[in-house]
């Protein structure tokens, strides 16, 4: 089943198009990289597909109701002196499928309890969220993201912050992810860790550079010119 | 001081007021905490300065001032919304370039038509006095209902105040919750600058939010507190103001004043480490 398409899309900031040419298309059970350098425009093409910034041209087509997403944001809009407690961070990722209906159900508590505990901070569910540290705070964030995810999960560069422990942990819990069906689309500035875990790799510069199968990547132009395994 | 609320609640017109004043007082709190952490707080200014405006061009017109300051202040609080999504700069000088020009306009209808009256000095400064009788029966339904809409859509108004692209992204529908918060926030500061006075409505919606805020560290608990906080400085206030014969809304301010130096004073002290 198709989860997101794009076809010949360019976005622009105030008339300034940042990312233009792309031409792919994502299924449902893909893992996704998308790689490049700062600025290239991974996180807009992730706003993007999620209907946070406007297409300038061409279009985007979207196999899943935006409920079914979940959304881990680069740097979060999250106020900083917000006071929400970890639980409730997390628990609000249950809202987009919830349509109307006023109040959090059992299953959803427990969605959030199962999400807190797979990123370790169950002990720390009751913490005020601004009080945490970054790294805290993305994970607490990703588990929001964990429990909206119904079937698509977009992660803007989830390692950011995370410690080597937490990273690995993060990774082997995306695999596991991916491999009971869920559609994982990354932006991510590790590319040993795309080439090896990512079924397709997406490069940008300012334009589609890349877009196929990870094992095609280093036999690409572009995969050859960054003489494989150096980070981008 | 028994003697005293019993001697208050035996006049009909008082007990009337201070259930309208206790409602208000609960949905200011309830949505003050969403408009401060959004950075709103001085929408509340500003619609206030437009219902003054609509209910001296109501009381030109001999109309019933709510059913004319009602429909102008919603609609004020759609055009400040929108001019503050577009870009939040703009939006703080749109909030003060309505708010004075709404002003203005009552001021010189005002002088035109009935003069500074007491009436204007109501509107201006409160007076619980001012209320007729259908006025307070569609105050209470009014209040209700917003009181019953943010219970029932608490959560989302969470999910748009913590993060609103994220809700945005995962399908909440976030310009009808932000849409949602300017109803409510209009009819709350129609229906309450009718006792609290065109320039101090508004502290009912920001000083029971930040009073909380200094010791709540979770959003429930800061709804929960700051409505507790209000409804408390509300009595005191409205007492105070029985007792003593001073301005209603003033008396209702310096309550919520002393409430918040009292748990700033606490949380500097859990701070440092006192309890
Ligand atoms: N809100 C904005 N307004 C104007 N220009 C923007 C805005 N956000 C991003 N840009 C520009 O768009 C381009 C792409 O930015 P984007 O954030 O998508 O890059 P990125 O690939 O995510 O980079 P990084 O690796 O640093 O996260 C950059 O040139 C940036 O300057
Ligand atoms: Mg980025």
């Amino acid at each position: 089943m198709l989860v997101f398409a794009c076809q010949n899309t360019s976005f622009a900031y105030e008339n300034r198009t940042v990312l233009s040419g792309l031409n792919f298309r994502v299924q449902s059970g893909d893992y996704l990289c998308v790689i490049g350098e700062n600025g290239s425009g991974k996180s807009t093409l992730l706003k993007g597909l999620l209907n946070l910034e406007p297409v300038k041209s061409g279009r985007i087509i979207r196999g899943l109701p935006a409920g079914e997403l979940g959304y881990l944001p680069q740097t979060s809009a999250a106020q900083k002196d917000f006071p929400a407690s970890v639980y409730e961070a997390a628990l609000s990722g249950r809202l987009g499928r919830r349509g109307f209906r006023p109040f959090y159900s059992r299953a959803d508590k427990n969605a959030a309890q199962e999400c807190l505990q797979k990123v370790n901070l169950w002990p720390l569910r009751r913490r005020c969220f601004r009080e945490l540290s970054g790294g805290q705070q993305r994970r607490a964030l990703l588990a929001r993201a964990l429990c909206a995810a119904g079937s698509c999960l977009v992660l803007d560069e989830p390692e950011a912050g995370l410690d080597r422990k937490s990273a690995a942990e993060m990774r082997r819990l995306l695999k596991r992810l991916n491999q009971a069906g869920l559609t994982i689309i990354m932006a991510s500035h590790d590319l040993n860790y795309a080439l090896k875990e990512a079924g397709q790799i997406l490069h940008l510069q300012n334009r589609q550079l890349f877009y196929g199968a990870a094992g095609d990547y280093p036999r690409s132009r572009p995969g050859r010119k960054l003489r494989g395994g150096k980070n981008v | 001081m028994f003697s005293l609320l019993a001697e208050m609640f035996s006049y009909a017109f008082l007990t009337r007021a201070v259930i309208v004043g206790l409602l208000v007082s609960l949905c200011a709190a309830l949505l003050g905490v969403s408009l401060v952490l959004k950075r709103y707080s001085m929408i509340g200014a500003g619609l206030s300065n437009v219902g003054f405006g609509a209910l001296a061009v109501a009381a030109a017109f001999n109309a019933a001032p709510l059913m004319i300051s009602i429909p102008v202040v919603v609609l004020a609080a759609f055009l400040l919304l929108r001019l503050n999504e577009r870009s939040r700069i703009k939006g703080d000088a749109a909030i003060a370039l309505i708010s004075t020009s709404a002003l203005a306009i009552g001021v010189a209808v005002v002088s035109a038509t009935t003069g500074m009256n007491t009436d204007v000095c109501n509107y201006m400064f409160g007076s619980i006095l001012a209320m007729s009788q259908s006025d307070v029966r569609l105050s209470i339904a009014l209040a209700s209902g917003v009181f019953l809409l943010f219970i029932l859509f608490y959560r989302q108004i969470f999910a748009v105040t913590f993060d609103e692209a994220f809700a945005r992204a995962t399908g909440v529908n976030a310009s009808l919750y932000n849409s949602l918060l300017a109803v409510l926030t209009a009819v709350t500061i129609a229906l309450g600058m009718r006792m609290m006075g065109a320039l101090l409505i508004s502290s009912l919606i920001i000083f029971p939010a930040l009073t909380a805020m200094r010791l709540c560290k979770q959003f429930r608990t800061v709804a929960v507190c700051s409505a507790i906080i209000s409804v408390a400085g509300f009595l005191s206030g409205i007492i105070c103001s029985y007792a003593y014969a001073t301005p209603t809304g003033a008396s209702v301010v310096i309550a919520n004043i002393l409430l918040f130096l009292l748990f700033w004073a606490a949380g500097l002290a859990r701070e440092r480490g006192f309890f």
